[in-house]
């Protein structure tokens, strides 16, 4: 146990030193949604109401919580990318054949991964005044505590491809094909309730989506009215966290059978 | 020539006597497909010794390395490393070997002290045992005024040395190095050299390395020679090159084919051709040259001898050039 502790804590802290010395890294992982959300959110602001949107609130406040998802997407992946050519000609070659197993590794990956995104997720909640809603301590936490699990679920996620896959243009290629649809679908770009009948059922299959309505409902965690009808807290944020430990424990599997050829 | 022969013996079979080989492998064999990459390879290594596998770019060496390092499972065959079975104790095996990567295996947005601290707490090393192990391994590597600079920064040849302090750092007692030399000028080639030797003189560290550089391979105990997935020859190189029937000669001609059945017919001599020259063995081959010119002058464009040399010994063993595509990077 104390070995993987110290393990798993040694790859945790690469992650965040490397972070730390790549200043793209950061921008890249936090302007660019905003720069999404300033332009979709005020662009459509006046004129665009989905079908479903609650009543009490616009376009800008209803995507924000979907641009805290989307920072926390780009992190995790910026995260997991390295690891296609750290295996193969990098670092994690000395990992791999260190007295650690496959299943410590991962942890190390998704917990630094996860602490990455969180961070920029919480920076992100400074912009929340903007977005018209006003924070409780309360429900900075909640928020946290549930941007934390959906970090862990995406890194996880993120590892899943890394490890099974060659290089990074096919990174990319899942990327958009997987994770981006992922996120469109789970109501962070418009709500579940006024969708058509067979995309409905996409959403209510896709386990981001619980993962973003609890976020969603930790946000408003004093007025949950002005959001309307939403599950309850305790059943989406449970689906979340089995969503995240599934994540994970495919990602240690696919792990343990990655050749290093 | 026994699979165990070495040329340091007194030293080795002392360490031998009391503790099990380094490696003892037997019908190692993997594919990729539909590629057999390694087949039936069989060969051990005593303990203190410094063994290289000799090969050009394609004959298995990599693979090798890939397996006695433990980055890919065995396929077929077994092997035996520091007396634990390489599939079934992978873990106590890890703990024992150290590996020197082709490609670096190092951090370069981390400093060199970083490199080796996260090294350390891999193998469950931590505190004042971490520290002042790796301020000893910068020290011996005489990279202490480097140890807070980002590796990214460093220069190639000082890659590598730290490459071989983390790889050193937990005190491994065999030593694996995929192509140690690639990358280096000669300079630094051979200061790295000189310091595998230190290391098995001093430490009693077991040396396995891969190499396509004949002169690399002449520094080693023993070299195991890969060919298309087999391993041809296992031998001290100096015992290798007097299988070659004495000198090498070789000879430049136009018509190549002709002139080979022609010294066939007068001398009773079968020449190979390699790459359109023909090579002779000849022990006093400067008398050879003598009489060969005197009768085929004519037809002969050059003519050279010389001492064998391990690629003598390659070509002696295979009928081909040990250089094909690769002579670019020879010097």
């Amino acid at each position: 146990m104390r070995d993987v502790i110290l393990q798993a804590g040694t790859l945790w802290q690469r992650e965040i030193v490397r972070f730390v010395r790549q200043r793209s890294r950061l921008t890249g992982a936090i302007l660019q949604p905003l720069v999404f959300w300033l332009l979709l959110g005020a662009g459509l602001k006046a004129s665009f109401k989905p079908s479903g949107m609650p009543a009490g609130i616009n376009y800008a406040q209803y995507f924000y919580p979907g641009v805290i998802v989307l920072v926390l997407l780009f992190t995790a992946i910026f995260a997991t990318i390295s690891t296609v050519e750290d295996r193969k000609e990098g670092f994690l070659q000395g990992v791999l054949v260190a007295p650690i197993s496959r299943s410590t590794i991962v942890l190390g990956q998704a917990l630094g991964g996860t602490t990455l995104a969180l961070v920029q997720g919480v920076i992100f909640l400074v912009l929340a005044p903007l977005a018209g809603i006003t924070l409780s301590a309360g429900a900075i936490l909640v928020s946290a505590a549930m941007m934390a699990i959906i970090a862990f679920a995406l890194t996880s996620i993120g590892l899943v491809i890394a490890w099974r896959i060659e290089s990074t243009q096919g990174f990319h290629a899942i990327m958009n094909l997987i994770l981006i649809p992922i996120w469109m679908l789970s109501g962070a770009f418009f709500p579940i309730e006024g969708a058509p009948a067979w995309l409905q059922w996409t959403m209510r299959l896709n386990p981001l989506t619980y993962a973003m309505a609890a976020l969603r409902r930790g946000l408003y965690l004093a007025e949950p009215a002005t959001i309307g009808v939403t599950m309850p807290l305790g059943s989406s944020t449970a689906i979340a966290i089995a969503f995240a430990a599934f994540a994970f424990i495919l990602a240690t599997r696919v792990a343990r059978k990655a050749s290093t050829i | 020539m026994s699979a165990t022969t070495i040329s340091n013996p007194s030293q080795a079979s002392a360490i031998a006597a009391t503790t099990p080989s380094a490696i003892e492998a037997s019908s190692i064999g993997f594919r990729y497909g539909d590629r057999q990459a390694l087949s039936d390879v069989n060969f051990s290594i005593a303990r203190g010794e410094i063994f290289g596998f000799l090969g050009p770019n394609g004959g298995g060496k990599t693979t090798l390395f890939k397996l006695l390092s433990t980055l890919v499972p065995i396929q077929s065959g077994s092997a035996r490393m520091l007396g634990h079975d390489l599939a079934g104790e992978t873990v106590r095996v890890r703990r024992r070997i150290g590996v020197v990567f082709q490609h670096p295996s190092l951090d370069g947005k981390l400093t060199v002290f970083e490199n080796l601290a996260h090294h350390g707490h891999l193998y469950g090393m931590t505190g004042k045992r971490l520290r002042e192990r790796s301020a000893a391994m910068l020290e011996r590597l005489e990279l202490s005024s480097r140890a807070r600079d980002l590796v990214e920064t460093l220069s190639g040849g000082l890659q590598r040395r730290v490459e071989l302090a983390k790889a050193l750092l937990h005190q491994p007692e065999l030593l694996l190095l995929d192509e140690p030399s690639t990358g280096l000028d000669p300079a630094a080639r051979r200061e790295f050299a000189n310091y595998l030797a230190h290391l098995r003189e001093h430490d009693g560290v077991t040396v396995v390395l891969t190499t396509h550089y004949l002169e690399e391979a002449e520094r080693c105990d023993r070299i195991g020679i890969l060919h298309q997935g087999k391993l041809i020859a296992i031998a001290p190189p100096a015992a290798l090159k007097s299988e070659v029937g004495g000198d090498v000669v070789v000879i430049h001609a136009g018509a190549p084919e002709l002139l080979q059945r022609k010294i066939l017919q007068r001398f009773r001599l079968k020449g190979q051709i390699v790459d359109g020259t023909i090579r002779i063995e000849r022990p006093r081959g400067h008398e050879f040259v003598h009489e060969v010119v005197d009768v085929f002058g004519d037809e002969i464009d050059s003519i050279s001898f010389g001492k064998p040399t391990l690629e003598d010994v390659f070509v002696h063993l295979t009928g081909h050039q040990f250089f094909t595509d690769t002579r670019t990077e020879v010097e």
